[in-house]
């Protein structure tokens, strides 16, 4: 979710669009001018699936419209009207006032707030979002503002605190918390004085998509039509730091570990979400058992498995398992966050399930929940006691529904990924980081030997070994070397695959058949006739148990066997960059 | 990079910032020309055009301008300032 600029939003308004949309009134009373504003709601609102006819009290008319009971407001008859004063005048107002009242002035706006909410409720049904203000530095008493109750610091401190006590008893007024979401972007990227100055603007045009998504949260949660009630979170690098498959559950990050801090900050906000009712499930490319261990052993996890509803963990692709989670949990897509930190994943989820509120996550886990914090993801309109109970039922329907999950063709996905190998043989520079892949890889790792950069340096000289590396590019960037093959060459007939070892993050794309297409060519080259493998367990790579067996090789005791002139090559969606396999 | 260029440039920003194909910017424009040139739209204009070439007009500079061309030469003199 990247938020649409002002452009963009004012461009909505112009675009024909037939799919059916939610009808509502908006009445706008502000104190600035706010034309753009009613734009830039209207836009977002659009995006979101609102169809917002909006209304405008004239620039500062705010006390006429809501006394006068004939003006263009009661005509209107809207659902929600938004009451924003700014703060720029209020300073103008507080400044003219007397000194003797100026100590007074927080009571007095207070009440006026008070008289409109009442006479708005006396004869409209509808609801009111009331924006609080954004603060400033105080530019006549510097921080002694805050002990000085004449100041306009003061008084602004003091307004914003009791329009929370007024708001309390009053269910149909929902406050917009513009002075904590002004802090988080900063004053000057508020307002542009330029434009205050020239036209009476108090919200910079880079700030409109923001206040705009803001407001379109509180009435999305007012009108119940977008409620966001599920995150979905994915575990390796996400829910903690490292890869649990290839790490182990002692080197994972999390908790008081050098660099475990920001997914302690995660899980300690899911948790927190948790706690408020929100649903919490896990979708991650990892063996079931291993994923869990942490979630069991861990002693620094916050999240525990009955902190989680519904836990999908395997290899299948993501877009399809969330479509699992959502017949499991019964609920809308546009009900549900995923939080993923790789790129593919998260780009597949979003073109397969354009529903599902996807964040960008930055790439630094440092910044995740700094990032999260401004998406403002859960909104809502009530809190209440059942939401608390809410894990326990969807655990329950879990284990009702089968797990069985419909596929679908990802071909066409794949295809759009645009991926190109680089195919070659080790190589002096390739060294350090083939010797790392066959030191830290244990998930797709077929036999778990480790060699030293010797050794493979050794493997390079030797005339009786072959070797590929294969580094994969697409349109998210380049991976690196992603998968490793060493060959040994017996009794000139057999090619021996000493080592098949492959990174999980490309999973699943074909690189496997694309490997064995490369594997097979080199036999023939050769002029060998067979291809052998061998799997040897481990406690981590059940993921390849059956890989000999899948890509079609023959058993034959603890080997598996694919003739060289029987097979032909089928591999898809992945172009070859370079095919120099020189041994 | 000449006065031509950038009318080029800005007639490329105008016709999408105010959503107008037709849009054909000379020297003389002024936005009594142009239908949707009015007071809100000149402010996202600004706003692109800043962006565009990463400057940043005062108030008064956006005030005094007259017409496109008085616009195109303001840029340039900016960017010339710059470098």
């Amino acid at each position: 979710m990247i938020l649409p600029t002002f452009q963009k939003l004012k461009k909505n308004l112009k675009k024909k669009d037939n799919a059916p949309k939610k009808q509502l009134k908006l009445a706008i009373l502000g104190d600035s001018a706010t034309q753009l504003v009613g734009t830039a709601i209207r836009g977002y609102g659009l995006e979101k699936g609102f169809d917002i006819e909006i209304y405008e009290s004239d620039y500062d008319r705010i006390e006429p419209e809501i006394i006068d009971p004939t003006s263009g407001l009661y005509t209107f008859q809207p659902d929600i009207i938004l009451l924003f004063h700014s703060t720029e005048k209020l300073q103008i107002n507080f400044l003219k006032q007397k000194a003797e009242r100026k100590s007074s002035f927080a009571i007095e706006h207070l009440a006026s707030i008070e008289q409109y909410l009442a006479i708005l409720n006396e004869r409209l049904t509808a609801k009111v979002i009331l924006s609080n203000y954004p603060v400033q530095p105080d530019e006549v008493f510097g921080n002694f503002a805050l002990k000085t109750a004449s100041s306009f610091r003061y008084q602004l401190a003091k307004i914003n605190y009791n329009l929370l006590e007024l708001s309390q008893d009053k269910g149909n007024v929902f406050l917009l918390d513009l002075e904590a979401l002004q802090s988080y972007v900063g004053y000057q990227n508020r307002i542009d004085q330029r434009f205050y100055t020239q036209a009476s603007l108090v919200l910079s045009l880079d700030f409109l998509p923001v206040f705009a998504a803001r407001i379109m949260d509180i009435i999305g949660a007012i009108t119940g039509a977008a409620l966001r009630k599920c995150l979905i979170l994915d575990l390796d690098n996400t829910t903690w730091g490292g890869i649990i498959g290839d790490d182990g559950v002692d080197k994972i990050l999390v908790g008081n570990i050098k660099g475990g801090k920001p997914f302690t900050q995660l899980q300690k906000w899911a948790k927190e979400l948790k706690k408020r009712g929100i649903i919490l499930c896990i979708c991650s490319k990892n063996t079931e058992s291993v994923a869990k261990v942490p979630f069991e052993k861990h002693p620094e996890m916050v999240l525990r498995l009955e902190d989680i509803s519904v836990f999908v963990a395997n290899w299948e692709n993501k877009a399809d398992n969330i479509r699992h989670i959502q017949s499991v949990l019964n609920i809308g897509f546009d009900s549900m966050v995923f939080v993923d930190d790789n790129p593919m994943e998260r780009d597949l989820v979003r073109s397969e399930l354009p529903s599902v509120t996807v964040p960008e996550l930055p790439k630094d886990p440092a910044s995740y929940m700094a990032y999260l914090r401004g998406l403002n993801l859960f909104e809502t309109a009530t809190v209440s006691a059942e939401d608390a109970s809410r894990t326990k039922k969807y655990q329950e329907e879990a284990k009702r529904v089968s797990s069985k999950m419909q596929f679908k063709s990802i071909d066409t996905y794949l295809e759009s990924l645009e991926m190109v190998a680089d195919i070659q043989s080790f190589n002096p520079f390739s060294i350090p980081r083939i010797a790392q892949l066959t030191q830290r890889s244990n998930q797709f790792n077929l036999r778990t030997v480790r060699y030293t950069e010797d050794q493979v340096k050794a493997i390079i000289e030797s005339s009786s070994h072959t070797s590929l590396q294969i580094r994969l590019l697409d349109k998210f960037g380049d991976y690196g070397i992603i998968s490793l093959i060493i060959g040994e060459i017996q009794d000139n007939e057999r090619l021996f695959i000493d080592s098949w070892i492959m990174s999980c993050r490309v999973l699943k794309r074909g690189v496997e058949q694309l490997v064995l297409d490369q594997i097979v060519a080199l036999a023939k080259e050769k002029q060998l006739k067979m291809v052998v493998g061998e799997y040897l367990p481990t406690p981590k790579n059940k993921l390849v148990e059956e890989h000999y067996k899948n890509l079609g090789f023959q058993q034959n005791g603890q080997l598996w066997e694919l003739e060289v002139t029987s097979y032909t090559p089928n591999s898809k969606h992945i172009a070859i960059l370079e095919n120099e396999i020189n041994s | 990079m000449t006065v031509q260029d950038v009318l080029s440039q800005f007639n490329e920003i105008f016709i999408d910032v105010l959503d107008d194909e037709d849009i054909k910017l000379n020297l003389e424009t002024t936005a009594d020309d142009v239908e949707e040139w009015d007071s809100l739209s000149h402010i996202q204009l600004i706003v692109a055009i800043e962006n565009k070439y990463d400057i940043r007009f005062t108030a008064s500079e956006m005030e005094s301008y007259r017409n496109v061309g008085e616009m195109c030469n303001g840029i340039l003199n900016k960017l010339a300032a710059k470098v």
